[in-house]
């Protein structure tokens, strides 16, 4: 057997994975839903990255995007409604070696997780964060979430939602501790592509808000800024997440904006009538919980029973 | 315990007098929160373990960090029990008293701590106040404990120690050591190591200070005490380590290979966290304190899902919050460990005061089935121990384990022999090389239900770990015969421990007139009570119970070979009276419900909510009692 104070080896083999490495039981998401753009994105950046499917670990809430873990062939941790954020950093505590992406909607993350998903956020450990944002709860079939429209229907709220919603990308840009904050839409692959991509290369937590589409109940949430590029703004820079400029020239409003810049990104974030996509903030040099947690890991059992030999000492009469 | 009599014969003498030998005694400190009286019992009780003694000591606390001062509610403390013999409970009534002012030993005198000649030295500047109404209730108090029968001694403590240092509120508990030091014949060299141990970070100055207000007490005591105790030692030939229950529970994590401790504050459990803090690192381990109680559970759950052993520390209330987290690492079978040093409940209830009142809830509160192992260590050496065996039983059944102790357990201190730690105790749970893609994430024995997991980073282990029904291969499954098997097999993995267990065995004959049945902290108390009754020639045995869950093995057969079975337990249930309001709706003690429905025997229980350990003595009533009605039926 192998000596288990030591830490794992890499596969002697080279293997090369394709697609369907990651590809697991088929999604049993709606047609149309914007869960699947998003789950391809997240297979591709796998593929791309060639991330080792056993060193790949997807936790999740409850809820339809919650339902990820089990589309993906790697590890997965389909947990309790809301607590995705706790599970993935206890998971991050000890394990550097493991990427991990956590799913999470807007009723997950934003109502019953908000607690962990604000401290998660200070704790900043190394994660790709997706709030599938589809201003709705869909897998319990049509109440309002936190996100959702002022004066929107639900079955909650049948004569609409009574106050304004809440921004998530203002709430996750004000907590201390930030150190990625993006978003982008579920129906422009390059776009999405390419903001969870640098997501994953961020060293800490990276926060991707997925305005996306829930054919049932929200469906025509976005559709006008599906129609209508202009309605998003394209936030752009050097430092930004990259965009071709085939995909760019689809957006006829476009601002230059520095990921740096933590003050104009809260003022992005707080635009009416118009949602910015792309790279709000980023701080590669936040602090990381995970640097903290992971002390000792790799101390062997030898020197644990000194220590506690030497406790002992402290108690010995 | 017959010292009052011995005691009345000693006469008082100019220089200091032979002290009188005792088996045992019981000394109270009581103060404002504060006033350090917790030191002086902390002190005591590790000087007299270190001397040889047997020793318990219970720490009386108030709520709130600064509560008003001299008032019953804030009364701060500790109790110290000392003996020739082990000594494993706080014990009856209290021989001596020191009180720091007359208010707050009403809050002892409200708990029967004391009896018809009890020695009370109790600080004599309040007589002297310049405000009229703590003149009056200072003569008030003394007249009502004087009425009580109580042997008060006025003493200047304040006085004595002004002469020694210009701020008496700071010393005036080691003087107190000093006292007592003189009192019971301490040795002064071990207590000036433990002051020095307490106080060294604040400097050379301040531990000489203590050192000569120890001395000042002492030699105080010499030249005016009437009387003089000395409890014989009977030394270990092994090594012994003295500690309190959440230290064991904490340092009992560490030797078991813990490596993460997810905890949110909590009373009266933070202490054993406060304890990993201060040591963890040294043994490679993390304490992570969570942004609440489940995000603790959750960190603790995640750490464990990725092969890494993990632990969480709660009370009561914590324990509540994470039920949603306990049922899904029944569900998806996460090894983790939750130890619940118990409090008063319900709801906040009483933070810092002694209940068993969460083995229902450990028991039963998850959404729908969840079997899960519970253990209920009875002594601080358990506290260590079963740290281990919780780690062990948790991998090796794929299934949460809590750990019940309580308040009691919690503040208590007692020496107990040095552990022998393994190296095999910190082994990783699990090996790392690739997973055989043949085996299933779940691949339950149907005898046993026991299975093997893979961790990620295993490379062919890949599963997606869920909390909705799922067959064995993690798939989420609807299907109403895979729920009902799997149902079984987690069911099954308890059946499989208990079948690994030996029946356990009474203290006493295996047969007679009564049982009395505890779990947790009683037992010391219980031990004593039957031990005592037994003397007498009665029939009358115990048992203590040390797992819960699964129910240990042949309890049947124990319970029906004696006539009356009780258990004592420090919680709630109705009284036994016919003429009780409760009637037919009468409730009974936590384990006392669970034997009830497992052996169907008329199993009754003696239990109290008063926020404080048995005595002795209220058990030997209540057997007392239980064998009258024998007899004259």
């Amino acid at each position: 057997m192998r000596d288990k104070s030591k830490p794992l080896t890499t596969d002697p083999s080279p293997r090369f994975f394709t697609l369907e490495d990651y590809e697991g039981q088929v999604p049993r998401w709606c047609s149309g839903c914007g869960d699947l753009p998003v789950l391809t994105a997240v297979q591709r950046i796998c593929r791309d990255e060639q991330l080792l499917p056993e060193r790949t670990v997807v936790v999740s809430g409850i809820g339809c995007s919650s339902r990820f873990p089990h589309y993906m062939k790697t590890y997965g941790f389909h947990g309790l409604h809301g607590r995705a954020f706790p599970v993935a950093c206890g998971i991050r505590s000890r394990r550097p070696d493991l990427n991990i992406f956590v799913a999470t909607g807007d009723g997950d993350c934003c109502a019953i997780g908000a607690g962990h998903w604000i401290h998660a956020i200070r704790y900043n450990m190394k994660m790709v964060v997706m709030l599938f944002d589809n201003n709705i709860y869909g897998l319990t079939k049509n109440q309002t979430s936190p996100t959702t429209a002022k004066d929107a229907n639900s079955f909650t709220h049948p004569e609409g939602s009574f106050i304004s919603p809440l921004n998530p990308i203002a709430v996750t840009l004000s907590i201390a501790n930030v150190s990625f904050v993006a978003q982008t839409v579920d129906w422009n692959p390059p776009h999405l592509y390419a903001t969870l991509l640098a997501a994953h290369r961020h060293p800490g937590l990276a926060f991707v808000r997925i305005l996306q589409r829930c054919p049932h109940f929200t469906a025509k949430v976005y559709e006008p800024c599906q129609r209508d590029p202009s309605l998003l703004l394209l936030m752009k820079h050097p430092d930004g997440i990259p965009v071709d400029d085939m995909v760019a020239k689809i957006f006829k409003n476009q601002v230059d904006h520095d990921p740096a810049n933590l003050l104009e990104a809260q003022d992005l974030a707080v635009r009416k009538e118009i949602y910015p996509i792309g790279l709000f903030y980023r701080n590669e040099s936040a602090e990381r919980y995970d640097h903290f947690s992971r002390y000792g890991a790799d101390m062997d059992q030898s020197e644990k029973v000194k220590a506690v030999e030497k406790e002992l000492d402290h108690f010995q009469i | 315990m017959n010292l009052s009599t011995s005691i009345a014969t000693t006469k008082r003498e100019a220089s200091a007098i032979e002290p009188l030998a005792v088996s045992e005694a019981i000394i109270e400190i009581v103060s404002d929160s504060g006033e350090g009286s917790q030191t002086v019992g902390q002190i005591f009780g590790i000087v007299s373990a270190r001397m040889g003694n047997g020793t318990w000591t219970v720490e009386i606390i108030p709520a709130e960090i600064e509560p008003p001062s001299r008032s019953p509610a804030g009364a701060s403390g500790n109790r110290v029990r000392i003996g020739t013999d082990v000594v494993t409970n706080m014990g009856d009534t209290a021989d001596v008293a020191v009180a720091f002012n007359e208010q707050v030993l009403y809050s002892r005198t409200d708990k029967d701590a004391f009896r018809e000649g009890s020695h009370i030295f109790i600080e004599n500047k309040w007589a002297s106040s310049p405000q009229e109404s703590i003149r009056k209730a200072y003569a008030t108090a003394l007249a009502e404990f004087r009425s009580y029968g109580y042997d008060l001694h006025e003493i200047p403590m304040e006085e004595e120690c002004l002469r020694h240092v210009s701020d008496a509120k700071r010393g005036k508990n080691i003087w107190v050591l000093g006292l007592l030091c003189a009192l019971y014949d301490r040795d002064l060299n071990l207590a000036r190591e433990e002051i020095e141990r307490k106080l060294a970070r604040k400097g050379a100055e301040v531990v000489e200070k203590n050192f000569t207000l120890l001395q000042a007490g002492y030699d105080w005591g010499l030249a005016n005490l009437t009387f003089r105790f000395i409890v014989p030692v009977r030394p270990s030939k092994e090594a012994m380590v003295v500690m309190n229950g959440n230290q064991a529970i904490g340092l009992g994590a560490m030797a078991a290979g813990f490596e993460v401790c997810s905890m949110y504050p909590i009373t009266p459990a933070t202490s054993a966290s406060h304890y990993l803090a201060s040591v963890f690192k040294e043994a490679g381990g993390f304490l992570h304190q969570a942004e609440d109680e489940i995000a603790a559970i959750g960190f603790a759950i995640g750490t464990s899902y990725a092969g890494k052993t993990a632990l969480t520390i709660t009370s009561g209330p914590g324990l509540a919050l994470k039920t949603e987290f306990i049922g899904l690492a029944v569900m998806a079978e996460i090894p983790l460990v939750i130890v619940d040093v118990q409090r008063g409940g319900p709801s906040t209830g009483l933070p810092t005061r002694v209940e068993q009142s969460d083995l229902l809830a450990a028991l039963f509160a998850s959404p729908g089935d969840s079997p899960k192992i519970i253990l209920a260590p009875s002594t601080i050496d358990e506290c260590f121990h079963f740290m281990i065996t919780a780690r062990r039983l948790a991998e090796m059944f794929r299934t949460p384990v809590i750990v019940l102790t309580d308040a009691n357990l919690a503040t208590g201190v007692q020496p107990f022999p040095r552990p022998k730690v393994s190296e095999q105790w910190m082994a990783a749970p699990v090996d790392m090389s690739p997973w055989d893609k043949s085996v299933a994430p779940y691949e339950w024995d149907p005898k046993t239900g026991l299975s093997q997991r893979p961790i990620p980073g295993q490379k062919d282990g890949q599963y997606i770990l869920t909390g909705l029904a799922h067959d064995e291969k993690s798939h989420v499954a609807y299907v109403s015969k895979i729920n009902q098997r799997t149902h079984e097999v987690r069911s099954r993995k308890l059946a499989t421990l208990q079948r690994s267990l030996n029946p356990p065995v009474p203290n006493g004959d295996p047969e007679g007139d009564v049982l009395v049945v505890g779990w947790g902290s009683t037992r010391g108390a219980i031990e004593e009570a039957v031990e005592k009754i037994r003397q007498e020639g009665e029939k009358v045995s115990s048992l203590h119970l040390r797992i819960l869950s699964p129910i240990e093995p042949g309890l049947k057969d124990i319970l029906s070979k004696f006539k009356r079975v009780i258990t004592v337990e420090i919680n709630f249930s109705d009284y036994p009276d016919p003429g009780d309001p409760a009637g037919d709706a009468r409730r009974y003690s936590q384990l006392a419900f669970c034997l009830r429905s497992h052996t169907f025997i008329d199993v009754d229980c003696l239990s109290m909510v008063h926020g404080i350990p048995f005595s002795p003595a209220i058990i030997q009533t209540e057997i007392r009692r239980i064998l009258k009605s024998l007899n004259s039926t």
